[in-house]
């Protein structure tokens, strides 16, 4: 079959994943418009912020009027939920501006922080795991085994801060926090690497754990398929054997678990920006929460929700492409 | 002459005096750990009351000492008694927080599970879907909207954690229904809820029981992440992510040691949790050991 026969079944996927996915984003939506309806916080005096204590009744009650906070419910989550299919995210209320323009400033240092350290984690975790699998219950399998489940223990904010206890204030090598030197007049990609290497470097040990074992169980069941012990007879170099057989058996269905994992990833870097303070998602996901933001919070919230799914579809894709054992019956 | 390379080390005596199976000696110790931390946490208020609420400004940021064994925080606070408060609370809302969990979960798996067919093929896209949701974001949503409290952090965990379990019941219960026995009953005549209640229900409550516990460290984690972010337990309250919160302050002025007993009692919680539920797990499917044995 060819590489894009394989794909042929792709259409009616794509559809299937979406005739799923949107209801359940529509009553994931309906949910959390529940819960923003439920909360005590009103709105108008969030907005106003100190100046609800002298703003006159009438000048809330225009805020209130002009968003209409007071309709009907279902009339509200109509007019939320048809804006956002619209492409217009509403307003932030923790940050006076639209939430488009703060997603649009905000998600690519959190898409860098996360694609670096993906890319690390993968390069990373593909090595070491399937060193360890190659000697099996030895020294450094064993060892590494222990790490993962001493790291795998350890929560990532508290990691974020021992990091910054010895690298960079015990040992000065690395800034603490931030994106740039403070004396800094403008954005230099070197000065942003430099920033990144501590928040990238934890979030990746944190995350990697999952990623290690996973290899490393996924490589030791290979060793023992067939093929890899017909390579092993033809007396191949152990190094070929592991890399070039069984690492490579063992990365597909790996790279698809990858998308599932997603959702972890971006978990760990909004703590990892809140630690290192960094400007991405992370702080005004906080600073909205403290603030009640609902707007905000929930646009971020199923914007990266949807964005999670097309990875996921993407794998899949790919995988089936890749694979032409693999049917696609999602 | 006595061979004195081949005399065993201490630790294989006191093995031997145990008898101990090389693998049971971290058992035995993560047992005495969770032992000490959960009578430890629950005895707490009587044996060594603490007033959430006192400061001592004139011993604030102390190195670790006799005096302090972890040291004091900012507010002169002794770091040690109130990361004993803060497990406290961890385990208290990790335990319920993880129950809800599986209580939810628990029904949704179990409906997918005995129905199976069209119900099931739904209930587990649904899973799927809702699985690609960052669940730290949801559960930031979630007490955004409640306003930071108890009650709020354990909604915000239950809400967020209850996919794996539903999994776990599905795919136990769909692999039961295969088994002979199962038929045999039917064919005796049992009737539906017979047949999940006498038959169903014992073999997949130990596997929930499991679940559980294994969802307490990540129940304790999600609540400190949302303490450590200011958006979980009220901040005067010692609990250990509001405690590792505070330290980051204390971090930057040297005093380093206020966040680290926090972080050290989930690290050694943790560790012993995952070893006994490594231990429970070998117990309940002989075929797959698990090879967590520290």
């Amino acid at each position: 079959m060819t590489r894009s026969g394989r794909l042929a079944g792709a259409g009616p996927v794509v559809r299937r994943r979406l005739l799923v996915a949107v209801p359940v984003l529509a009553a994931t939506s309906i949910g959390m418009f529940a819960l923003g309806a439920a909360s005590p916080v009103d709105p108008a005096k969030q907005y106003a912020g100190a100046a609800a204590f002298t703003a006159s009744e009438e000048n809330l009650a225009q805020l209130r009027a002009n968003w209409g906070v007071d309709d009907p419910l279902p009339v509200q989550y109509l007019r939320w939920i048809s804006n956002l299919v619209q492409g217009d995210l509403g307003w932030s209320t923790s940050r006076h501006e639209p939430v488009a323009s703060v997603l649009a400033a905000r998600a690519g240092w959190t898409l860098l922080l996360i694609g670096v350290t993906l890319a690390l984690v993968l390069v990373a975790s593909l090595l070491l795991g399937a060193l360890a699998a190659y000697r099996r219950g030895g020294v450094f399998d064993r060892g590494l085994r222990t790490a993962a489940y001493a790291v795998e223990s350890m929560p990532v904010f508290w990691l974020g801060l021992a990091a910054i206890a010895v690298f960079a204030l015990a040992l000065g090598w690395l800034p603490a926090g931030g994106l740039t030197d403070v004396t800094a007049t403008s954005t230099s990609w070197s000065d942003v690497a430099h920033h990144l290497i501590l928040p990238v470097g934890v979030l990746a040990v944190s995350q990697a754990p999952w990623f290690v074992l996973f290899v490393r169980d996924a490589v030791a069941e290979s060793l023992r398929d067939d093929h890899v012990l017909a390579a092993r007879a033809r007396g191949l170099p152990g190094r070929t054997v592991l890399f070039g057989h069984a690492l490579r058996t063992a990365l597909l269905p790996f790279l698809t678990l990858v998308g599932t994992h997603l959702p972890e990833l971006v978990g760990g870097a909004v703590l990892v920006e809140t630690v290192f303070s960094l400007p991405g998602l992370g702080a005004v996901t906080v600073a909205a929460a403290l603030g009640s933001d609902f707007p905000l919070l929930a646009a971020i919230t199923l914007v990266t929700t949807a964005v999670v799914l097309a990875a996921n579809l993407a794998t899949d894709l790919a995988y089936a492409a890749a694979d032409p054992r693999v049917r696609l019956d999602g | 002459m006595a061979d004195l390379a081949a005399r065993p080390s201490p630790l294989r005596i006191a093995r031997s005096r145990l008898r101990l199976l090389p693998g049971q000696a971290g058992v035995v110790t993560a047992g005495l750990v969770l032992v000490v931390a959960v009578v430890g946490s629950l005895l707490a208020p009587f044996v060594w009351p603490l007033d959430q609420s006192a400061v001592a400004l004139d011993q604030t940021r102390l190195a670790p000492s006799w005096a302090h064994l972890a040291g004091t925080d900012d507010l002169g606070r002794d770091v040690a008694h109130r990361a004993v408060y803060g497990l406290r609370v961890s385990l208290l809302v990790g335990a319920v927080a993880a129950l809800v969990a599986t209580v939810l979960g628990g029904v949704i798996g179990g409906i997918a599970g005995t129905l199976g067919g069209r119900v099931d093929r739904i209930l587990m896209r649904i899973v799927d879907t809702i699985a690609a949701m960052p669940h730290l974001l949801l559960g930031i949503f979630i007490v955004a909207m409640l306003r930071p409290s108890l009650g709020a952090v354990i909604a915000s965990v239950g809400l967020t954690h209850w996919l794996s379990t539903a999994r776990i019941v599905r795919s136990e219960l769909l692999s039961l229904r295969t088994r002979p026995f199962i038929d045999a009953a039917i064919g005796g005549g049992a009737g539906r809820l017979r047949v999940l209640r006498r038959h169903l229900l014992p073999h997949v409550l130990p596997r929930l029981a499991l679940a559980t516990t294994l969802m307490i460290p990540h129940a304790v984690w999600h609540e400190t992440a949302l303490s450590f972010l200011g958006l979980g337990l009220p901040p005067h309250l010692a609990s250990l992510g509001n405690m590792i919160n505070d330290g980051q302050g204390s971090l930057l002025t040297g005093a380093w040691w206020a966040s680290l007993a926090p972080g050290v009692v989930i690290v050694v919680v943790t560790l012993a949790i995952a070893v006994l539920a490594a231990r429970w797990r070998d117990r309940l499917d002989p075929r797959v050991r698990a090879e967590l044995h520290l």
